[in-house]
């Protein structure tokens, strides 16, 4: 036991005695959170509309008026020919043309049918569709209102239309505010990323250095050392979760409506599973900059498997089981339905004990895979 | 010359001994192009969705095979009273509940007014907001179809085209985003490390008694991986066009051009981060952890900038893959000249400029 503290004891020395590293290690996970979580939305505003009117009557006057008013549409231009718009859009100045014919509204009166064509840049597809929704949303009801008037105008008599409505209601989030969703999501990636990166790189250092070869020489234990080496980074990643948590409550006012304590408990072993991952990663690699990229590989995979950015419903199946294999996901999943669902320990315990599993069958790996002989 | 040619050897050895980290510096790109091309996507379809109908008329039934019907929807569960919604929405597997209000066909037909509820689960506002523009748009149609009749009356149609990717595939937004990452990771990350390890070995010192210049020992630490990275380059690009049938419209010299300026970009500011830190361990986790989360999502590769708020749009600007993103884009996809992009051009020069220029000054020729 003694043994344990004395290496404990270096490794936090050596942590905080690098004064290059302390930044990085607790400056910079809080200010990625404060920042990027303010970036991280899927919202489509400030769409970069512009039209071509060729009619300039007063129907066209008042659809145009109808984007204008419209707090997703920011009006960017007046073009005179549809090449002029063209142009603006392969420069990306633009993403919609709204095209109004000529004779718009005499057709529209005499044939009671009339066109108009829309153009949208779709390299973004799922924003093109979001904006096509709005785009149809304006001119439908335009064109009811439209309807309407003219409909009492001509004969005066009104029928009167059949309707649905829908009504709709936004649980756990009423604003839809990005930010509630995506806060925990980063926090979690944080603490990964911070824990995952430092461990990996922590034993192959002293390989590299050559330093290994003097605590391989102690009567130091396989366990002991192991145990020494990963406990700070425990710590490490437990106090970086507290901060994270604490910003989401005090500056994002994330609702925490679970029990923080699960939270607590979740993260105790998930962390344990991330430290046997960079401990296998240590074991198998020579050099920082091999652990590192290996590292590397298997965040970026985990991150876009996560359903932190994407969601994971929408992978084929065959992805979607892939997910199961990944640690990165329970988190997210655990955080997100504790803080904004108030789950209790029934509704996440099949992720907990995925994640007990996941630990004992990494750390084992780890342990039977560091080897005291170079 | 034949010393510099020499030391450019050494450091190609170097890299392609070392097999574990070629393996994955080869091995990424394809992966996660070949992920985002099959596997993810930010298009929502397939969603679980709950029914509470508390009418179970022919009306309400038609409306759910409607919904049913389309693509966007999957497996439809029945709840028969309001109190399970709390309880299907924790198990986290459906996303939304339509409930339809009692006599619902009654209501339409005498108050000419039917109510449908839909509730969603907006942990995930981005799903909650898709889910009910989408229901939204299918009743719509509904409605439309019912008054059939008196709806030819004055109708305005209209005619959408979408421009770029038709058929509004992700990967076309991807493949460019995850070149930008790859490119500006491995390039920023591979030189910063090469720099500081021979630091931290101690091996810097023989190089700078050595009669080679100091700008000498950068190019020839920098040349490799510009050779590695133009071959990342090429292969994600092969990958989209072969496999996911991505267009190359513009010049692809063009796509060259723009590629090599970008990754000279990113190694210079590898140079940069290898001046300042002075661990292997610093210069790693300024250049992984400082940099992948901002290049992800301040660069406009997953989330779309004009929706941020204004601070961070001013921000992004500093963030070189938000430039080379835009640039690659307009010439792949929309068949750019150099005409078009030479503002964000203009700027990469400018940035790799003021990252040669600074570590150049930074760069101390002895050790402390």
């Amino acid at each position: 036991m003694k043994t344990i503290v004395f290496i404990i004891q270096k490794e936090f020395r050596q942590i905080f005695r690098n004064k290059g590293m302390l930044p990085i290690i607790f400056v910079l996970p809080i200010l990625q959170l404060l920042i990027l979580s303010n970036a991280a939305s899927f919202e489509v505003k400030n769409i970069a509309f512009s039209y071509i009117d060729h009619d300039h009557s007063n129907a066209s006057k008042e659809l145009i008026s109808k984007f204008a008013a419209s707090n997703y549409f920011k009006i960017i231009q007046e073009f005179d020919s549809k090449a002029l718009a063209n142009r603006a859009m392969q420069k990306g100045e633009i993403d919609v043309i709204l095209e109004i014919p000529n004779h718009f509204e005499r057709t529209l009166l005499k044939d009671k049918k009339t066109n108009l064509s829309l153009s949208i840049n779709a390299i973004d597809g799922a924003s093109a569709g979001i904006e096509n929704v709005y785009i149809t949303q304006i001119i439908t009801s335009f064109n009811q209102k439209l309807q309407f008037q003219l409909i009492q105008y001509n004969d005066g008599k009104l029928v009167a239309h059949q309707n649905i409505v829908t009504i709709p209601s936004f649980w756990y989030n009423e604003t839809l505010n990005y930010k509630t969703f995506m806060v925990p999501g980063i926090l979690v990636l944080l603490v990964t990323m911070l824990t995952l990166f430092l461990s990996s790189m922590n034993i192959v250092r002293e390989k590299e250095i050559g330093t290994l070869e003097q605590i391989n020489v102690t009567p130091i234990k396989k366990y002991q050392f192991i145990i020494g080496k990963l406990f700070p980074f425990w710590v490490l990643g437990l106090a970086i979760l507290s901060i994270g948590l604490a910003i989401a409550k005090l500056v994002f006012n994330i609702p925490i409506l679970g029990n923080i304590g699960l939270i607590y408990l979740f993260t105790s072993v998930y962390l344990l599973v991330i430290l046997g991952i960079g401990l296998i990663i240590s074991n198998f690699t020579e050099t920082q900059q091999q652990s590192m990229f290996v590292a590397w590989f298997f965040t970026v995979i985990f991150i876009l498997m996560s359903g932190l950015f994407t969601p994971i419903e929408s992978m084929p199946q065959w992805a979607q089981n892939i997910t199961l294999f990944n640690p990165i996901r329970y988190f997210v999943e655990i955080v997100r339905i504790v803080l904004l669902k108030g789950a209790t320990f029934s509704e996440i315990s099949f992720q907990f004990f995925v994640i007990v599993l996941y630990a004992v069958i990494l750390n084992g790996i780890a342990v039977w895979s560091y080897k005291k002989v170079s | 010359m034949k010393r510099f040619i020499g030391f450019v050897t050494k450091e190609f050895y170097h890299i392609f001994r070392d097999k574990r980290t070629m393996f994955i510096l080869f091995g990424m790109p394809i992966a996660q192009i070949m992920l985002f091309g099959f596997a993810i996507t930010n298009e929502i379809n397939n969603v679980n969705i709950a029914i509470l109908d508390q009418s179970k008329d022919t009306e309400t039934q038609k409306i759910i095979n409607t919904i049913n019907a389309s693509k966007y929807f999957d497996s439809m569960q029945e709840i028969s009273h309001e109190s399970e919604i709390e309880n299907v929405f924790k198990k986290g597997k459906v996303k939304a509940v339509l409930v339809f209000e009692k006599d619902f066909i009654k209501n339409l037909e005498t108050k000419k007014q039917a109510k449908v509820q839909v509730i969603t689960d907006a942990t995930d506002p981005n799903i909650a907001n898709t889910i009910t523009n989408y229901v939204n748009a299918i009743l719509q149609n509904y409605t439309q179809q019912l008054n059939q009749e008196e709806s030819t009356a004055y109708f305005i149609q209209t005619q959408t085209q979408l421009y770029y990717n038709p058929e509004l595939k992700s990967v076309f937004n991807f493949v460019p985003g995850v070149m930008t990452v790859i490119l500006m990771l491995v390039s920023a990350m591979m030189t910063s490390i090469s720099i500081t390890r021979e630091k931290e070995l101690g091996t810097m010192e023989v190089l700078l008694v050595s009669p080679l210049k100091p700008f000498q020992v950068i190019i020839g630490k920098v040349f490799p991986y510009i050779f590695l990275s133009i071959i990342n380059a090429t292969v994600i690009v092969l990958l989209g066009y072969f496999v996911f049938k991505m267009p190359i419209v513009g010049s692809i010299f063009l796509v060259a051009f723009e590629s090599i300026l970008f990754i000279v970009t990113a190694l210079s500011l590898g140079i940069l981060i290898s001046t300042i830190a002075n661990s292997q361990q610093t210069a790693m986790m300024i250049s992984l952890f400082a940099l992948m989360l901002p290049v992800i999502i301040l660069s406009g590769f997953i989330f779309p900038i004009s929706s941020m708020p204004l601070p961070l749009q001013i921000i992004s600007n500093v963030i070189p893959a938000k430039w080379f993103i835009i640039i690659i884009k307009a010439v792949m996809l929309k068949g750019a000249t150099l005409e078009v992009i030479w503002k964000e051009t203009l700027i990469l020069i400018g940035m790799t400029t003021f990252f040669i220029a600074l570590s150049t000054k930074k760069y101390k020729i002895r050790l402390e």
